[in-house]
């Protein structure tokens, strides 16, 4: 993407904010004026600035647990949706408890994670693990469904091996679908360390924000809302620049489409 | 060893149908014959058992009954209808695909095709992907990929039925030239008369489903087939003889 596209494609957004954020600002200056209900976003940066120590110290945790969680997801995802390419039987039984597991309420198992696993990490880690594995597992095994069975038949008329098609066809063939489900599942990932440490942490993002709305800081929840937001945006750009990086023969394949 | 590098005797393939029902005959006793370095058109009615033909003799399914014998190596190097190139290789890579998967190093593989290159018209284009590549350039690299493997056979199926009209009469011209200069046996299964009459040393006229071969005809129009070849008075003889096979009761 040339910078000229990216500008092209970021004024909108970032103006259409722009605006907003002038009214939320002169609707907490001269009507709301209160801070406790509602801070300006003048109130909140200042105040998230001066608390920007605190901030940092707790948002390491929550990103590492996002981090471990996503590998961990990560792996899974991906021995889960190859086995199902591999066994129709291992398909039939995994595919409906996957999306079973998609159905869990995460609010209402985090503290029995806590009760289970402890303060620590590891719950954290898990929950994050479900909140994205399902997105990233059912791309996976979609994008392996997907592959063309005459590439297929081309192959085995080479003489390839089960395992080499499955090298040389499906894995490349189901990245886009992968990195669809990619992006879904990143904008889970942090909100779901966040969720997990609500229901009791050491440190994190998630206990910070429970604890400021305890004191009434709305400005601080703000900031570390935005904090957040921030994180996952950034991560979900990330995937962007992933996705050019590993499959570099998409911009043909766009442009080809457009008609060149 | 018989004077014919492809041959078929008495082919039958017939498929199971679900609730004992009669299985299905595809295929009733098929003989072919492909002498060494001859091009073989296969021309019949469409759903007449063509790719279940094009599947056993590139090893994908067994026949029930019959002989396949392939000289040499004995394995076909099968070109299918869609270019099926990797969107995700480069030109280079989509070529060495068969040698790849025969166990060769990618290395040694792309050293192997790259005199190729100029032959196929794509020099320059090694390191593009298959999106950057017009229909016919797309179809020369199938081709490209097909011949690399090396094998006695080419077994090429309407390789350029999905190509516009000026396109696929360029491709038969280059076709006829490249072949002139390599002596590939190959198998080509088309719908067109008109390529089979131009590029093949002899046309199988299959019946409709269960298939065999209703007629051999000797294709002699002189070598090297160019342009001219079009006008030539036995070439049209030729092609209204195989039109009117294909159209009459004979086929049946």
């Amino acid at each position: 993407m040339t910078p000229r596209r990216l500008i092209r494609m970021l004024w909108p957004p970032l103006l259409l904010a722009a605006v907003l954020l002038l009214g939320w600002q002169l609707l907490a200056d001269h009507s709301i004026k209160n801070a406790e209900v509602l801070p300006s976003p003048t109130q909140i940066v200042s105040a998230g600035w001066q608390q920007r120590t605190a901030i940092w110290h707790n948002a390491m945790p929550t990103l590492r647990e996002t981090e471990l969680g996503f590998a961990f997801s990560f792996v899974v995802s991906w021995v889960l949706a190859s086995a199902m390419d591999f066994s129709a039987s291992v398909r039939r039984a995994v595919y409906p408890l996957l999306v079973a597991s998609q159905t869990v309420p995460i609010i209402a198992i985090a503290p029995l994670f806590v009760v289970m696993f402890g303060f620590g990490i590891g719950p954290k880690v898990l929950l994050v693990a479900l909140a994205t594995f399902f997105p990233l597992a059912a791309s996976l095994a979609a994008g392996f469904a997907n592959a063309d069975g005459d590439a297929d038949r081309l192959l085995r008329s080479m003489g390839a091996s089960r395992w080499r098609i499955f090298w040389t066809v499906r894995v490349p063939g189901a990245l886009p679908f992968f990195f669809s489900g990619l992006r879904v599942a990143i904008t889970y990932a942090i909100s779901g360390a966040v969720f997990a440490e609500y229901a009791g942490a050491e440190s994190g993002l998630g206990i910070y924000l429970q604890q400021m709305q305890q004191v009434f800081r709305a400005d601080l929840v703000f900031a570390i809302v935005a904090v957040i937001a921030v994180c996952s945006v950034a991560l979900f750009a990330l995937t962007y620049l992933l996705e050019r990086w590993l499959t570099p023969w998409r911009k043909y394949e766009r442009a080809e489409k457009a008609g060149r | 060893m018989s004077e014919f590098l492809l041959e078929t005797k008495g082919l039958t393939h017939e498929y199971a149908r679900p609730g004992g029902a009669e299985p299905l005959a595809v295929l009733d006793g098929l003989d072919l014959q492909v002498r060494e370095g001859e091009i073989a058109a296969l021309v019949g009615p469409s759903g007449c058992g063509k790719s279940t033909l094009l599947n056993i003799l590139s090893g994908l399914d067994r026949q029930t009954g019959g002989a396949v014998t392939i000289g040499g190596a004995g394995s076909v190097a099968y070109m299918p209808q869609k270019d099926l190139l990797f969107p995700w290789r480069t030109i280079e890579d989509n070529a060495i695909l068969g040698l790849e998967v025969g166990g060769l190093k990618k290395k040694d593989a792309r050293e192997q095709v790259r005199p190729l290159f100029a032959e196929f018209g794509l020099a320059g284009f090694e390191y593009a992907y298959p999106a950057q590549l017009s229909g016919g350039m797309r179809q020369r690299v199938a081709l490209l990929r097909t011949v690399a493997m090396q094998r006695p056979v080419l077994l090429l199926d309407e390789p350029f039925g999905a190509l516009d009209s000026l396109t696929r009469t360029q491709m038969q011209l280059w076709l006829a030239e490249t072949w002139q200069r390599h002596g590939w046996t190959i198998v080509l299964v088309t719908h067109d008369i008109r390529e089979a009459v131009f590029l093949a040393d002899s046309v199988h006229v299959l019946t409709p489903r269960p298939a065999r071969v209703a007629r051999r005809v000797e294709i002699e129009l002189p070598r090297p087939r160019t342009v001219d070849t079009f006008g030539l008075p036995q070439f049209a003889t030729l092609e209204r003889e195989l039109l009117g096979v294909l159209t009459s009761g004979d086929v049946g």
